[in-house]
């Protein structure tokens, strides 16, 4: 443990001797801060002092900051004040790390209230503004696509197939689970409900008309909403941050082509096959349900089902997927592409990128649902 | 050179690296490495791209595993410390990573500070001056220090990745290419900060340069290192000495004649 940063005091004469002794080093922190502070004190009453280093046994920037800044407060006090037998590497020092004026941060002004409205204020205008970048992106998406279906050497197929297998193969068995899951979750509640009224078997018309019309595409949606489309912000971002997407445009390549175009095909391709899939996981869900809890043999389940949906009911489900992917693939490559230099940025984007994909999902069933309505379809 | 050896003996080693074998997969990097670093001096430490300079200081930081072979850092075995030791010796060191490594998301002030708030118990006041005072040192300008690394050059990030290094007054630095990328009037700065500092403070310094003006000006020792051991370790005059073609090529290149002034350390050594 080095000493501690001290001085004794000697006062002689109208003149103020600070002998300092110890190490007046950062490791001392806050007692060297307190030295500092007192020899001020100290010396602020006399005319003149003198700081003598020569019993200082070490000294660092830290030292030698709180030492001159002590000099310069005396100084600007009015005494009269020098530092005396510095060693000639502590002088250096004295110089190098010596006092100067910094100026001060601007600090922020104002009430909180006022920062709250300017908050909100601020909130409502970027929710505008991502709106209207939205639409922008849609359409330069759009416009990329047409290019990539004009001209087939612009097609990245090796790049598809690879998005493909990744959001819709390695997503297969989660998707799969949870609506097999969900799916016996609404048997056995339909069954349950319903058999107050005696009316067990129209559990199965439940179970089919809302999986097929909402449920399976509404979970898949969303489940891929959280593994997909997070990834595509991720993956745009850190390559944003990179400078990776400045490197290709310069290379003349777009990275709407390169990298959007991609993704977004893939993510249209692979929904509407992961809520098939989804379909099947669930009614196979109630099927198992029905079976075990209300005694629904699987040949009268079948008939039961297709006497209670049609094939209109399961288009329902499948023409909305390609839309959600849209959204999903659209919000989550413009989250990427607005992640600033920060991994902090990445972050907060690719949340943003959930929660927006997941809420624009729903409003996208909820706009279907009426035009479905609307249409009698 | 017997009498420089023996001097060599009495200072204290910093640094010991013994017998180190670093890989990655089936790829050997470094080959039984020894290396010496001594209080108080500035160590080169040269090598083509790729050869492992890096990977030895990180594997010296203990970030890299090592095969085999032993690490002293300060007299003690990295290996043996614990949590608490390596913490202690962290303390200690101050490091900048060749690409910077500033966090992302916080100000060059906040990343000087960074350290400070670990380790040690200042007020914020002084934080808030030593942190300034660290980023002027630097040779960076005042309104840099409320910027973020993304706001700043290539330059810049690196005098800030030193004021982070230095901002606990370490008593050992490593620093990885500190000059490159900087203009030369910057890279001399840089050079004359370092030598004050380690003037100053008795700061030992572990630096990797390629950058040769660097090396003529504050470093006392160069050690160089190819096929994972150091071929060659000692004052400018040993590296000039040395007939292994690499040192030759990098000592006796067409960009080192310029420095190396003919009638200069060629004639000391030879004559
Ligand atoms: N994490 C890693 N995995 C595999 N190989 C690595 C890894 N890190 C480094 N290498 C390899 O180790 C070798 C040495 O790399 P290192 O970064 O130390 O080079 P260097 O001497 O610092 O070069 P430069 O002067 O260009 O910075 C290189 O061949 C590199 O490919
Ligand atoms: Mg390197």
């Amino acid at each position: 443990m080095p000493a501690t940063p001290e001085f004794t005091i000697d006062r002689a004469g109208g003149e103020t001797r600070l002998h300092l002794g110890g190490s007046w080093t950062l490791d001392a922190g806050a007692e060297m801060e307190r030295s500092s502070a007192s020899l001020v004190n100290a010396a602020a009453e006399g005319r003149t002092a003198v700081i003598d280093l020569s019993g200082v046994e070490r000294m660092d920037t830290g030292g030698a900051w709180l030492i001159d800044r002590a000099r310069k407060l005396l100084e600007t006090a009015g005494v009269d004040i020098r530092i005396e037998n510095p060693r000639p590497d502590q002088a250096t020092l004295l110089v190098e790390a010596g006092w100067r004026a910094f100026e001060r941060p601007r600090t922020a002004y104002g009430s909180p209230l006022i920062a709250m409205l300017v908050d909100l204020g601020e909130s409502v205008v970027n929710a505008w503004r991502d709106f209207v970048a939205g639409i922008a992106f849609l359409g330069r998406s759009v416009v990329a696509l047409g290019r990539a279906l004009g001209h087939p050497r612009l097609f990245r197929l090796t790049s598809l197939v690879y998005h493909i297998e990744n959001f819709g193969l390695r997503s297969t068995p989660i998707i799969l689970l949870i609506n097999f899951l969900v799916g016996c979750i609404v048997a056995q509640q339909g069954i349950f409900q319903l058999r107050y009224f005696g009316a067990e078997t129209f559990a199965v018309d439940l179970i089919g008309i809302l999986i097929l019309r909402e449920l399976g595409v509404l979970l898949t949606s969303i489940m891929i909403a959280g593994r997909s489309g997070s990834a595509i912000t991720a993956e745009l971002g850190s390559m944003k941050m990179r400078e990776e997407i400045d490197a290709l445009t310069v290379m003349g390549l777009s990275p709407m082509d390169v990298l959007v175009t991609p993704r977004l095909l893939a993510l249209i391709v692979a929904l509407p096959l992961l809520t098939f899939l989804a379909d099947m996981a669930a009614i196979f869900g109630g099927m198992v349900v029905s079976w075990g809890y209300a005694g629904l043999g699987p040949e009268a389940f079948l008939s039961r089902l297709q006497y209670a949906i049609g094939f209109n009911t399961f288009m329902v489900g499948v023409i909305k997927a390609p839309f959600m992917a849209l959204v999903i693939a659209l919000v989550g490559a413009m989250e990427g592409l607005a992640v600033k230099g920060s991994a902090e940025s990445l972050g907060r984007q690719v949340t943003a990128s959930v929660v927006k994909s997941i809420f624009m999902v729903i409003v996208v069933d909820g706009l279907f649902a009426m035009f479905f309505a609307t249409i009698e379809y | 050179m017997i009498g420089q050896a023996g001097e060599q003996q009495l200072r204290e080693v910093v640094i010991g690296v013994r017998g180190l074998l670093v890989g990655f997969g089936d790829r050997l990097i470094m080959r039984g490495l020894d290396l010496d670093v001594y209080r108080g001096e500035v160590l080169g430490f040269v090598g083509g791209s790729g050869t492992g300079k890096s990977v030895l200081t990180r594997a010296i930081l203990g970030l890299v595993p090592k095969r085999g072979g032993t690490i002293e850092v300060f007299g003690q075995d990295i290996d043996q410390i614990g949590d608490q030791g390596r913490r202690a010796l962290e303390r200690r060191y101050g490091v900048m990573f060749q690409q910077g490594a500033l966090f992302s998301g916080l100000t060059v002030k906040q990343n000087v500070q960074m350290p400070m708030r670990e380790h040690l118990n200042l007020s914020e006041r002084l934080m808030d001056e030593l942190a300034r005072l660290k980023i002027e040192l630097v040779g960076l300008r005042p309104d840099a220090a409320d910027k973020f690394p993304s706001e700043l050059s290539g330059g810049m990030i690196k005098r800030a990745a030193l004021a982070r290094a230095l901002a606990l007054d370490p008593e050992l630095v490593f620093l990885d290419e500190p000059t490159s990328g900087l203009d030369p009037i910057g890279a001399a700065e840089f050079d004359d900060l370092i030598q004050t500092l380690q003037r100053t403070l008795g700061l030992t310094v572990f630096m990797v340069t390629h950058d040769l003006d660097s090396l003529y000006a504050i470093c006392d020792r160069i050690a160089a290192l190819a096929d994972g051991k150091v071929i060659a370790a000692g004052p400018m005059e040993t590296m000039l000495a040395s007939d292994h073609p690499w040192l030759r090529a990098y000592f006796h290149g067409k960009r080192a004649r310029s420095i190396v002034a003919p009638g200069d350390a060629l004639a000391r050594t030879e004559g």
